[in-house]
């Protein structure tokens, strides 16, 4: 790669977008910036923190795996990000927009209203009106846009929603206030209707906020295969293929560290395979020639030759992600508690409004007189409170549930969470850290554990990184070797003061029936025998704990894995638990259902790819933020930290938010009986309205703020 | 009540000032990352921009 031509500013350049999840602190940004900018062909990098992302601009002929070589150098794994994934948040933005030119128009026409309602009489009154409108008529035209589009599609279909009223409201009221203020009448609705655009929009810019956070999970778990392969021609040399040309019969050449692109079988070479991404295990499966592989797994120890048989839509993590997407589907069908109050609200709106004008005409006013009334229903019981009770309330409790490390993804997901009567724990990095730890490093003597340490961390292997960590953790420091190297699928290997040590796969490996809780390395040093470090998965701190608080709220746990039921066994005992083992992620995705089916509302707590589908599937789901992207981008909720009472807690603060929420909505209809009589009775006028319409949304969001003490 | 004629419209006038600067803002992409502008003062380099006129490297 050697692009000697400057790059000047009229050169086409091409835009990539990486999502960069490793990026966790100001050094890391710069690092990248820094990195990516100094590299031949990049133009600019741009890191985006929040999205965890970074934009390059580069010359066409620079390819997304030397981008990403170039990323790694640095330190940061990347994965590529499509363009429509990128422009999700446009919705927010709009909304946002459409809120600021209302709340601007509010406060102006409510300056002149206050004037008009102090006594302002005469010309001064007109001149206020005029003016008045002049900021409310292109307000209404801007700001009303999300409502009309909405309305007018759902009127299209025949069917109606609670955007209708909303619509019919604003528009009606500010064309009466247009015609009172040309013929010079007393009252003008203008701040009414502005306002109630100001709140109406705050309210839905919070629920798509909320909603921008949900990612599409699906999308992430296609990012898991890599973008090409190495492929060897007819000639027998390697040449890079895009993932679109990789074929059927083709041999691919999958270095140690890479993502396999397709499934096949191996056709040279011996190395173990991390399958976490199939199994959710940890411990690295031994695979030779023969042996099928899976596209996305991880080829750990060395380079193998693989002869592909499924490429693309054929393959399993493929069939995964269809099964995601399928299981997805009964979670948008569900329908929020806002919405299925707006379907009663809705036509009753109408209704009362329409029939208190045909009501006054009856009565003997004119038609003019009838339709002021009606202005005022629409007004009065515009669903201000309560297109604000529940997207409030949300995001208090989201922002208090944020502090104690709990992030939410999904704005139904505090709604479900808190109807949810059963919960399935994954075992492998949900009950348990999901992580080697080694168990028996007190039989070693300080200069044993200087050496392993030091021989641990010129390795990437997952176990001699849990070791290196481990024995940091007690404060021992490495000694210097010499003439270190490391042997793919064998170990590490050093001299130290003369004497060769080495750290490798014991000789007599535990392979087969109980290799799962026995996974080991061994020590050597110089001709000794050699010392096994065994490891264990370990439970999570507060497993216990947080069992029985489930209990508390009513709720019956059991264990779903993926692993053989002599693994599970031991968790389930100590756990108190019953436990299904050995599940396929279709399997687990059939046990959600089944329980689904027999009316239970299911929480999903689980961490690996293979949890995907079944945590598309529950009622509710969580993961830990150790788990898979895909675990995490499948969940509702996702949370931080080693232990599990985050679970507990979200149940308790989602309940706690819909009592709000129901308390929010009864304010809300308790504020229209008293209210819309007064309006049917012809008594509200433009100040009444106005107070009445800002109290009840204060006394609302008040409400929700109580929200922030949910974590007590 | 002469002085409305001259204060409404410094009113309007500001609101709207603000407004735009809202809506430049927005645009100028000052609120797409929130958390890392906080990080990036952290970054103590005296380092030019990146943008366009980045002289080219070899």
């Amino acid at each position: 790669m050697n692009i000697a031509r400057p790059l000047s500013a009229d050169l086409p350049l091409d835009e990539t977008i990486l999502s960069v999840p490793g990026m966790r602190c100001a050094g890391c940004i710069s690092k990248i910036e820094r990195g990516l900018a100094n590299m031949d062909g990049i133009a600019t990098a741009r890191v985006n923190f929040t999205a965890k992302r970074v934009t390059i601009n580069h010359l066409p002929d620079l390819s997304l795996p030397d981008i990403q070589t170039a990323l790694s150098g640095i330190g940061f794994d990347s994965q590529p990000l499509s363009v429509e994934l990128t422009r999700q948040d446009q919705d927010s933005t709009a909304l946002l927009k459409a809120m600021a030119v209302a709340g601007f128009a509010a406060m102006n026409i409510m300056l002149l209203s206050v004037s008009i309602w102090s006594g302002a009489t005469g010309a001064t009154r007109d001149m206020f009106h005029w003016l008045s409108a002049l900021i409310a008529i292109p307000t209404v035209a801007y700001a009303g846009q999300p409502f009309f589009h909405s309305a007018i599609k759902v009127l299209r279909h025949g069917r109606t929603n609670m955007d209708v009223p909303i619509s019919i409201g604003v528009g009606l009221t500010t064309l009466m206030s247009l015609y009172e203020t040309a013929t010079g009448g007393h009252h003008a609705w203008f701040d009414g209707a502005v306002m109630l655009l100001f709140f109406l929009l705050t309210g839905r810019w919070l629920d798509s906020v909320m909603r921008d956070r949900a990612r599409d999970g699906v999308t992430a778990l296609l990012q898991h295969r890599s973008a090409g392969a190495w492929t060897l021609d007819n000639d027998g040399r390697a040449v890079w293929t895009d993932a679109a040309n990789v074929q059927p019969g083709m041999v691919m050449l999958v270095a140690l560290g890479e993502r396999l692109a397709a499934d096949g079988v191996i056709i040279k070479g011996y190395t173990r395979i991390d399958m976490s991404l199939m199994t959710g295990e940890f411990a690295p499966e031994p695979h030779r020639m023969g042996d099928k592989v899976l596209a996305g797994t991880l080829n750990l120890d060395a380079p193998i030759e693989v002869e592909i048989t499924a490429v693309g839509n054929d393959t399993t993590i493929a069939d995964i992600a269809r099964m995601m997407e399928d299981a997805g589907q009964g979670k948008s069908r569900y329908v929020r508690l806002a919405d299925r109050a707006a379907r009663y609200y809705a036509p009753a709106v109408h209704t009362l409004a329409a029939g208190s004008a045909i009501g006054w005409l009856i009565a003997g006013a004119n038609l003019h007189q009838a339709l002021l009334i009606a202005v005022a229903v629409l007004l009065i019981t515009c669903p201000c409170a309560l297109g604000l009770a529940v997207p409030v309330a949300q995001i208090v409790s989201a922002g208090a549930l944020m502090k104690r490390g709990i992030l939410l993804k999904d704005g139904s997901a505090l709604e479900r969470l808190s109807e949810v009567d059963c919960v399935m724990l994954d075992k492998t990095g949900t009950l348990t850290l999901g992580r080697p730890t080694p168990q028996n490093l007190d039989d070693f003597t300080p200069q044993e554990l200087g050496i392993a340490l030091a021989l641990a961390r010129t390795s990437r292997h997952v176990l001699s990184n849990a070791l290196a960590r481990a024995i940091d953790a007690r404060g021992i420091s490495a000694l210097s070797l010499d003439d270190v190297r490391e042997e793919a699928g064998k170990g590490v290997f050093a001299v130290w003061q003369g004497e060769k040590v080495r750290l490798v796969r014991p000789e007599q490996q535990t392979s087969g029936n109980n290799a799962t809780s026995d996974i080991a390395s061994a020590l050597i040093i110089g001709e000794g025998a050699e010392k096994l470090i065994r490891f264990t998965d370990a439970l999570r701190p507060d497993a216990a704990d947080t069992l029985s608080q489930l209990q508390d709220l009513g709720l019956e746990s059991s264990i779903i894995s993926g692993d053989r039921m002599d693994a599970v066994a031991p968790v389930a005992r100590a756990l108190g638990l019953t436990a299904m083992a050995g599940l396929h992620p279709q399997e687990k995705l059939d046990a959600i259902m089944r329980l689904r089916d027999a009316g239970k509302k299911v929480l999903m707590v689980g961490d690996g790819i293979n949890d995907g589908p079944a945590l598309a599937a529950g009622h509710a789901s969580i993961a830990p933020a150790s788990a898979s992207d895909v675990g995490q981008q499948a969940a509702d909720l996702v949370f931080v930290g080693d232990g599990l009472t985050p679970i507990p807690l979200a149940i308790r603060a989602a309940r706690k938010t819909m009592k709000i929420v129901r308390e929010n909505l009864m304010l809300a209809i308790g504020y229209n009986v008293i209210a819309v009589p007064m309006a049917i009775a012809g008594m509200v006028t433009p100040l009444i309205a106005a107070l009445a319409m800002s109290g009840s949304s204060l006394l609302v969001i008040g409400n929700a703020l109580r929200l922030n003490r949910i974590d007590r | 009540m002469t002085g409305l004629g001259f204060l409404i419209p410094v009113a309007l006038l500001l609101g709207l000032a603000a407004l735009a600067a809202f809506f430049w803002a927005l645009r100028a992409g000052q609120f797409d990352d929130l958390d890392g502008a906080s990080l990036r003062i952290l970054i103590d380099e005296d380092d030019e921009p990146v943008g366009k006129d980045t002289p080219p490297k070899a």
